[in-house]
């Protein structure tokens, strides 16, 4: 008995098994991101690699000419992702509460139809979208005209006032399935029985939700509102599938993503820097990691959580 | 040592496939013009071969969007084909910099070619030439005959006349004076400002003038463009903010729009899609009698790998690309896309003679942000696109949009510091 705990086994099935799924995730993400870190501290002098420490975050946040353009991405990258918050959870927890109602008929229909646009390519929704919002070709104003609303009609996408807030909803559009479908499992995992307790108690319907079903969920919804920061952080796409790399019209939709691509792989005249590119991306980074820290330091830990 | 080699041996084997005897050379083009690739298979290699036995040609086009990108790290691996398709200025220019093309400055063919074609393919102080200039594509405005004789308007000559035949065509209601949009941005700038800028900064003139540092955006002649888009906006279609590219090409070709601000680039296109017969005028000058300018842009160049191995035979290739007979070939095979060579070039198709015709009556000169300018940060270019649209959409005034464009110009070029 005593040989067997001075001589501990080394497990080698632990290590086998995690080993495929190490590997792969370190060429494929710890690596690159390592690597793009790395490479916001050098630049290219006479086509040679140079380490210049932190002088490309001194460029970026210092100068006019990048700071401008950074601020102006974030300012934009936040209102994408309040709009997210204000417009895109709120119906996806209302429409999973109404598909959760025992008596509504072709659930499972109404389920797959919300959230089919969630698998569509972005260039599809990009370019479906724009031809619907077409002042040319587009059923936007017809069918605005239909309702004697014509007047309420315009170019949205080339208006600097809408377009960013009208790319927003069309990814609103695109993605409610998902916080449709999280809180949907997560309102069908409350037990019957606390809600049977609480029908006796004389709390039923509406009431029944706000008091009773809402606290339940609360956890599903921090995941889902990180996982909403995460995403519009990330953003890019969309983006570019409908107005292009410069952002149009005049940088009012440029988000982080698209500002990060144009630096980094160049655009029409302008060469790529990856350099100041891989300093975005860095910037990205340290945004994203904060927002994930708070949530996870600030928030999560405090959530109460039941257990049934 | 010998690796290389052989592995070069054992690719060139896999692309000849084996089929061509031992003598042969095979000269591999790279090349983004995929949309060419049949011309390129019919007509360009069949008639360089019958000329010179012994030299096989491969053309491998990629998409054009992933052309820089592909073709930077085909050459840093050392597996890029002999012959590689030049973009114009900076992005050549690095290639060349970084030591893959090689300096064709002495082949004899160069020699048919004028400083304004080589000019965008040369070393800042044009000693250096690493690319025979192959095509240009020239601006200027191709307009639906049947509309201008159902509304009653000539073809403008002067400014005044260019605005007096689009007021006619808005009064008379049938149809949309001018097919652009603001939405991708590039056309108000290419198809825009420098569309009809050379007639007021006079073509090269006014451009070198700019490059020394003589000139600012801020002069006349160059916010006087910018005060000509600013009226044009009352022109263009409803909702011509949110109108794209394809929408502007699709609105002219259905015949809805009466004029189209453009480049000879779309002729092949608009040949295949308009019914109604089509027509072309260079932009109109300011004053009866005056000097027509017309952007003549260098587009597509066509250079040497410096790693080749096929040197002799690279040279002799790109030496055909530099004759009159290549220049004819081309210019006919693709109308719109015109030899650069200064050997005269006689068309088959009507548009194209058009848009070539006026190389004869105007003065050449390319468009202004292309050499040298964009290189800073901010980039010239992207300024221009978005100076161009808010100028047209009436956010901007032509002053600001200049004084914009200058203070940008001097937060990093030396000239004009």
């Amino acid at each position: 008995m005593s040989d067997a705990h001075t001589k501990p086994k080394i497990r080698w099935h632990i290590v086998v098994f995690l080993a495929p799924a190490v590997l792969v995730y370190t060429a494929v993400m710890i690596y690159p991101l390592f690597n793009t870190l790395r490479l916001s501290f050098f630049t290219e002098v006479d086509q040679e690699r140079v380490y210049v420490g932190l002088q490309n975050f001194h460029t970026l946040f210092g100068e006019p000419v990048w700071s401008e353009q950074f601020w102006n991405a974030l300012g934009n990258n936040m209102w994408f992702f309040m709009i997210h918050m204000l417009v895109q959870n709120p119906i996806g927890i209302a429409l999973a509460a109404i598909l959760s109602h025992p008596k509504l008929r072709f659930t499972s229909f109404y389920r797959s139809a919300i959230f089919i646009p969630t698998i569509l390519s972005f260039v599809i929704v990009g370019f479906a979208w724009k031809l619907i919002l077409s002042p040319i070709w587009g059923i936007a104003p017809e069918m605005l005209g239909a309702v004697g609303l014509k007047s309420l009609y315009a170019p949205w996408l080339g208006k600097e006032a809408y377009a960013l807030t009208a790319l927003s909803l069309v990814s609103v559009w695109q993605f409610v399935g998902i916080p449709m479908m999280l809180i949907y499992a997560a309102l069908l995992s409350i037990p019957d029985e606390i809600l049977e307790a609480a029908e006796v108690e004389g709390i039923t319907g509406s009431s029944a939700f706000w008091k009773i079903k809402l606290p339940l969920i609360l956890p599903s919804i921090g995941i889902i509102s990180i996982l909403t920061f995460v995403a519009n952080f990330n953003a890019f796409d969309l983006i570019y599938a409908a107005q292009g790399a410069l952002a149009g019209p005049d940088f009012s939709t440029d988000i982080l993503g698209t500002f990060m691509y144009r630096t980094f792989f160049g655009f029409q005249l302008q060469l790529g820097d990856p350099h100041m590119g891989s300093t975005i991306a860095s910037g990205m980074f340290a945004i994203i990691l904060i927002g994930v820290c708070l949530y996870l330091f600030g928030i999560q830990s405090r959530m109460r959580r039941y257990q049934f | 040592m010998k690796t290389p080699a052989l592995i070069g041996a054992m690719l060139a084997s896999t692309l000849v496939g084996g089929a061509v005897s031992a003598q042969d050379v095979t000269l591999t083009i790279e090349s983004w013009r995929n949309d060419d690739l049949a011309i390129w298979q019919e007509k360009i290699i069949p008639a360089f071969e019958a000329a010179h036995p012994g030299i096989k040609l491969n053309f491998t086009p990629s998409a054009p969007a992933e052309y820089n990108a592909v073709l930077n790290s085909k050459l840093d691996a050392g597996s890029a084909g002999d012959i590689i398709t030049c973009r114009p200025f900076d992005a050549s220019l690095a290639l060349y910099e970084a030591g893959h093309l090689a300096d064709i400055t002495g082949l004899e063919g160069m020699s048919n070619f004028s400083p304004v074609a080589k000019s965008g393919w040369s070393t800042d102080d044009a000693a250096v030439q690493f690319c025979v200039p192959m095509a240009s594509v020239i601006h200027g405005f191709i307009y639906n005959k049947d509309a201008f004789a159902e509304v009653g308007v000539d073809v403008p000559k002067t400014e005044a006349e260019f605005f007096a035949a689009l007021d006619k065509i808005k009064e008379d209601g049938n149809y949309i004076p001018m097919a652009m949009g603001t939405n991708d941005q590039w056309e108000a700038a290419t198809m825009g400002y420098n569309n009809i800028g050379p007639n007021y900064w006079k073509g090269e003139e006014g451009r070198l003038a700019l490059l020394a540092g003589d000139q600012k955006l801020t002069d006349e002649a160059w916010v006087a463009p910018y005060r000509q888009l600013a009226k044009w906006g009352e022109y263009l279609g409803d909702g011509f903010e949110a109108q794209t590219y394809p929408d502007s090409q699709n609105i002219f070709t259905l015949g809805r729009a009466a004029i189209y601000p453009t480049g000879s680039w779309e002729i092949s296109g608009f040949n295949g899609l308009a019914d109604f017969e089509m027509g072309a005028f260079y932009p109109p000058v300011q004053n009866e009698g005056d000097t027509c300018y017309i952007s003549d842009h260098t587009d597509i160049g066509i250079g040497m790998n410096a790693a080749t191995e096929n040197a002799d035979a690279a040279k002799v290739f790109l030496n055909w690309v530099g004759s009159p007979e290549f220049a004819t070939i081309f210019a006919n095979a693709l109308p719109g896309f015109f030899p650069l060579s200064s050997a005269p070039v006689s068309l088959d198709d009507p548009l194209a003679q058009e848009f070539i015709s006026w190389r004869g009556e105007c003065e050449s000169s390319i468009r202004s942000t292309y050499q040298i300018l964009s290189r800073g940060t901010p980039n010239l270019e992207n300024e221009t696109w978005n100076a161009s649209v808010a100028v047209i959409k009436g956010e901007e005034t032509p002053e600001a949009a200049g004084q914009r464009l200058q203070d940008g110009l001097t937060s990093w070029y030396e000239p004009h510091k």
